[in-house]
């Protein structure tokens, strides 16, 4: 290939005509690192449109709920107001896999965004391993499309109110409605209402008049098995409700259902934002970087382009205005160039601190980063003492006994280690969400149910909110709901109940 | 392998279904927010949106979390001078420590603020009572009359001729007229032009071109009968060659008797009167305010006179406001004293009409201005001072006012008749009209049934 290409275009105009050549150049440059996408969407949309996929959590067709109303109004205000732009992008883990450009954007800004989310975003989705294992891309759509018609047809039967307050119940237990270790089935919607019918059909089959005439019906004796239920605690407490609740309606059933699979759906979305910011915006330098050399792309089209990757990846100091802790475009960012500047550059410390991949092809080491790691083995593993310095972290113990704050480890030697532990953990889901099992059904008692909140270096949780929540459950459950605080050895120090 | 679709014109308000969830499930928050903000406003100012704030917790959505407590330790980038081991005053609370990745941290405890528009304020601010769209046109007879333009039509005088519009009408005439005449003096004239060419060719290659095209024309006819050619052709093209200048002269000359302009293409403006109303008007707003008149009897009035308002801003152009508030004696203020300032005194109905009528004839006469009277009042009235305002509305005041309506701002359960409606009540006029008004959500339906007289 010549490296005297003319460039595609000169101008900051986009017509569909350049986005299709751009995105075959950079198809062409993404071949030649290896990305393996899934067939990628793109479409065009406004910023309007743009408001209205954002309050949908970003996807594209979402069941009618008032806090999607409220998400809106608060992103609509602060963009009008001119507070927050507009993410460059959304796309969707589907497959094919959709991204969204703005009208508004330039085409630089376009380019940038096919480099990102249709390339970068779009082979983390294919080949990481949360992504492979946690979720569908084949069926989202189609499944997305089942739940907001199923709400709608609810909301019909049984009223807009009812079935908002089921969705709200649900939405407050959302965290807790993944499983961890199990793979879901896939998603399919034509099976979702098979099994629908089914479970009607079944009721209908067992329906007999006669039962209503036997005289104390109500006085079933119980079978006297006692003993725990569930034997083991469940950690899916949406799971739980949705097959064990005594009192929900079968389409409440499915509501829970429902919100419960959408959060499985982003459960590994959660745990790879460092890694997927990363990998994305690390691939869009890359590739973008890439066309600049084969003479494909202007100067100007270069110094726009890395103004706004610049102000991507900043991560501002924890005394500086505007700090909201890391910033998952920078660190991850800086990650993936430092690994490929480790197998490019290798220096003796990276030779004593990664003596695998010291000097190796960093195309390799990459994607094997990509695949195989979530943010918290990621930073585990791969943060470099070199980046510690750049970034100059340092971790504050803020213990109870105490009463002032620790410097617990800076970027020192004797530090690294201790500091790159301390990052991977404050990353890892199960240390921001409190763990909280169901750990007892009083099936042939009072039916109550007993959460137990494991209190992990007696870190409590926020009551006030705790028994909001604990409200919303008992009115899944419809019977007292108890929430125990175990300490590691088991004693309950604490508990919150809540009676519907 | 790329898919790029244009979605732009998709629907755009997807979320507007969803926005409209909110508002629904918060309406009494936003109403209380709406209710602040009416006594903030001035009347003028009420029709358009506003912003509400809810505050933040009554919408959060709980989720578990953890508190503050326990051991933990956090990792912050741009440590400057700390060296392991350094203590730090622990922040104060309430800041949320240095912020961190938790989701949830980035929720800011302030109300949630947002805006109205402009329908959806009206709407909260009647408390869900359909604006007056209804009444919009009738109120009041227009006495005056505007000319409009109204299109175009074929007869009119002449200075009203619209020379472009008559000369499209031309030009579409003449298209239609010579469409097909033009197309055969374009056939004829290609076939006197082939003739033409026939008849120059030499005498003598004329025979062999015969001799050569009948030949072909034998042979033609096995391969391909169509192209024949016609050989005798050829010997009468100068015969044919007049015959066809005859018709080119004749086509031509139907071409000519299309005229340019006919009669029937002239156009003329029209212009048509149409009933306008005198597009100034001149609200009144009459106010007892001596103590009897409490904060909640004010706010009924307010809304009242703003619904008035909001009817006459729809049908004229300017509205004017007078506020003239009385105890015993009447004076006119500005909006803000008339429906914030308190004072104490009796109650003098007479003298408040006494100067509305002053300030109408003084400034309002001429009879270029509708006037329309608004008056709020508890009813209270002292001796004969019901009887006489009653006897000055009728006698000076209606006569000048385009409508009159009294409302009596009583608690619902107080039925009895107060003195001043008494005195009221012998009123007859077809511009007069009053009614009782006890709580926010009645203020509509009076509103309507008040005006209805005239809407008939």
């Amino acid at each position: 290939m010549s490296l005297q290409a003319q460039p595609i275009s000169t101008g900051s105009d986009w017509t569909f005509d350049l986005i299709e050549r751009y995105e075959a150049e950079i198809r062409v440059c993404a071949g030649e690192f290896g990305l393996d996408t899934y067939p990628n969407q793109i479409e065009v949309i406004t910023s309007e449109q743009m408001l209205d996929a954002y309050a949908s959590t970003g996807l594209p067709i979402g069941y009618q709920h008032w806090s999607y109303g409220k998400q809106f109004i608060a992103n609509e205000q602060s963009y009008r107001k001119g507070q927050q732009g507009l993410a460059y992008e959304i796309v969707i883990n589907s497959n094919p896999c959709i991204a969204y450009l703005m009208e508004e954007n330039s085409m630089m800004m376009q380019a940038l965004v096919i480099a990102h989310a249709s390339y970068g975003h779009n082979s983390f989705f294919k080949g990481n391993y949360l992504f492979r294992q946690w979720t569908h891309a084949d069926g989202i759509l189609d499944y997305l499309n089942f739940a907001r018609r199923y709400v709608m047809d609810c909301e019909e039967r049984y009223g807009v109110i009812a079935v908002e307050e089921t969705l709200d119940s649900c939405h407050a237990l959302m965290n807790q409605g993944v499983h961890r270790y199990r793979r879901p089935a896939p998603l399919s919607a034509k099976a979702e209402l098979e099994r629908i019918d089914a479970r009607r059909e079944h009721a209908r089959m067992r329906y007999n008049d006669l039962w209503r005439t036997v005289p104390g019906a109500a006085a079933i004796a119980s079978s006297g098995a006692q003993g725990v239920f569930p034997a083991e605690p469940e950690e899916n407490i949406l799971y739980f409700v949705e097959k064990y609740s005594p009192k929900l309606e079968p389409w409440q059933r499915e509501i829970v259902r429902i919100v419960r699979k959408l959060a499985q759906y982003f459960y590994p979305q959660g745990q790879t934002k460092v890694m997927n910011e990363g990998w994305a915006t690390f691939w869009h330098y890359t590739l973008l970087n890439r066309l600049y050399d084969k003479g494909l792309v202007t100067d100007g089209f270069m110094v726009e382009f890395l103004q706004s990757h610049t102000n991507v990846v900043t991560q501002r100091g924890f005394d500086e205005r505007g700090y909201s802790g890391m910033n998952p475009y920078a660190l991850g960012f800086a990650m993936m160039q430092d690994l490929r500047r480790i197998c490019e550059h290798p220096e003796p410390e990276d030779r004593r601190w990664f003596p695998d991949i010291a000097g190796g092809d960093w195309m390799k080491v990459l994607d094997f980063a990509m695949r195989n790691f979530k943010d918290e083995s990621f930073i585990g593993q791969y943060l470099s003492p070199k980046l510690i310095r750049e970034f100059h972290l340092f971790a504050v113990a803020d213990h109870q006994s105490n009463s002032h704050l620790e410097i617990d480890s800076i970027h020192d030697d004797a530090g690294y280690a201790r500091v790159r532990r301390l990052l991977a953990e404050q990353n890892k889901r199960d240390t921001i969400l409190p763990d909280i099992q169901v750990s007892r059904y009083e099936r042939d008692g009072d039916r109550s149910l007993v959460l137990q909140h494991q209190r992990l270096r007696d870190r409590a949780l926020d009551t006030a909110e705790a028994r909001e929540v604990l409200r919303h459950l008992a009115r899944l459950w419809g019977f007292r709901v108890k929430l125990e605080a175990v300490n590691e050895t088991g004693r309950v120090l604490d508990y919150l109940e809540c009676v519907p | 392998m790329i898919n790029l679709i244009d979605r732009r014109l998709n629907g755009r308000n997807k979320s507007a279904a969803n926005r409209e969830r909110f508002l629904r499930r918060y309406k009494e928050q936003i109403r209380r927010s709406v209710q602040d903000m009416v006594t903030e406003r001035s009347i003028t100012d009420m029709e358009r949106g506003g912003e509400v704030s809810i505050p933040a917790r009554d919408i959060a959505e709980p989720q578990f979390h953890m508190g503050p407590g326990g051991d933990r330790e956090r990792v912050h980038p741009g440590n400057r001078e700390f060296q392991k081991g350094d203590a730090i005053a622990r922040p104060e609370s309430g800041g949320g420590g240095a912020g961190g990745s938790q989701p949830g941290s980035g929720e800011s405890v302030d109300d949630f603020v947002f805006s109205l528009s402009r329908d959806e304020f009206l709407d909260l601010f009647f408390d869900d009572l359909e604006l007056p769209r209804l009444l919009r046109t009738s109120l009041g007879q227009a006495k005056r009359h505007k000319w409009t333009n109204a299109g175009f039509v074929s007869e009119g005088a002449p200075c009203n001729l619209s020379v472009s519009r008559t000369l499209k009408t031309a030009l579409g005439r003449r298209i239609a007229l010579s469409g097909q005449v033009r197309r055969q003096i374009d056939q004829t004239e290609r076939r006197l032009e082939l003739a033409l060419l026939a008849q120059e060719s030499d005498e003598a290659i004329r025979t062999s071109v015969a001799n050569e095209a009948r030949a072909a024309a034998e042979a033609g006819r096995i391969i391909a009968p169509s192209r024949d050619i016609d050989a005798p052709a050829t010997f009468e093209a100068s015969e044919a060659s007049k015959v066809l200048t005859a018709e080119l002269d004749r086509l031509r000359d139907r071409l000519r008797r299309v005229p340019f302009l006919d009669e029937l293409d002239l156009r003329y403006r029209n212009r048509v009167a149409v009933p306008a109303p005198v597009s100034r008007a001149v609200m009144f707003c009459l106010m007892d305010v001596s103590a009897s008149m409490d904060e909640a009897r004010k706010d009924l009035a307010k809304r009242f006179f703003t619904l008035l308002y909001l009817f006459l801003t729809r049908k004229y152009e300017r509205v004017e406001l007078v506020f003239i508030r009385h105890t015993d004696n009447a004076e006119e203020v500005d909006e803000k004293t008339f429906f914030n300032d308190p004072k104490s005194g009796g109650t003098v109905v007479y003298t408040a009409l006494e100067l509305a009528h002053q300030v109408a004839t003084e400034r309002y006469g001429g009879g270029d201005w509708n006037v329309y009277l608004a008056q709020a009042s508890d009813g209270d009235a002292f001796g004969a001072d019901a009887g006489k305002s009653a006897r000055f509305l009728a006698d000076c005041l209606l006569p000048l006012a385009r409508y009159f309506a009294y409302i009596e701002v009583r608690s619902a359960d107080d039925r009895r008749a107060s003195s001043l409606w008494a005195g009221y009540e012998a009123l007859d006029a077809d511009n007069f009209a009053m009614r009782h008004v006890g709580e926010r959500s009645e203020i509509y339906p009076v509103f309507r049934e008040l005006f209805s007289k005239e809407a008939a």
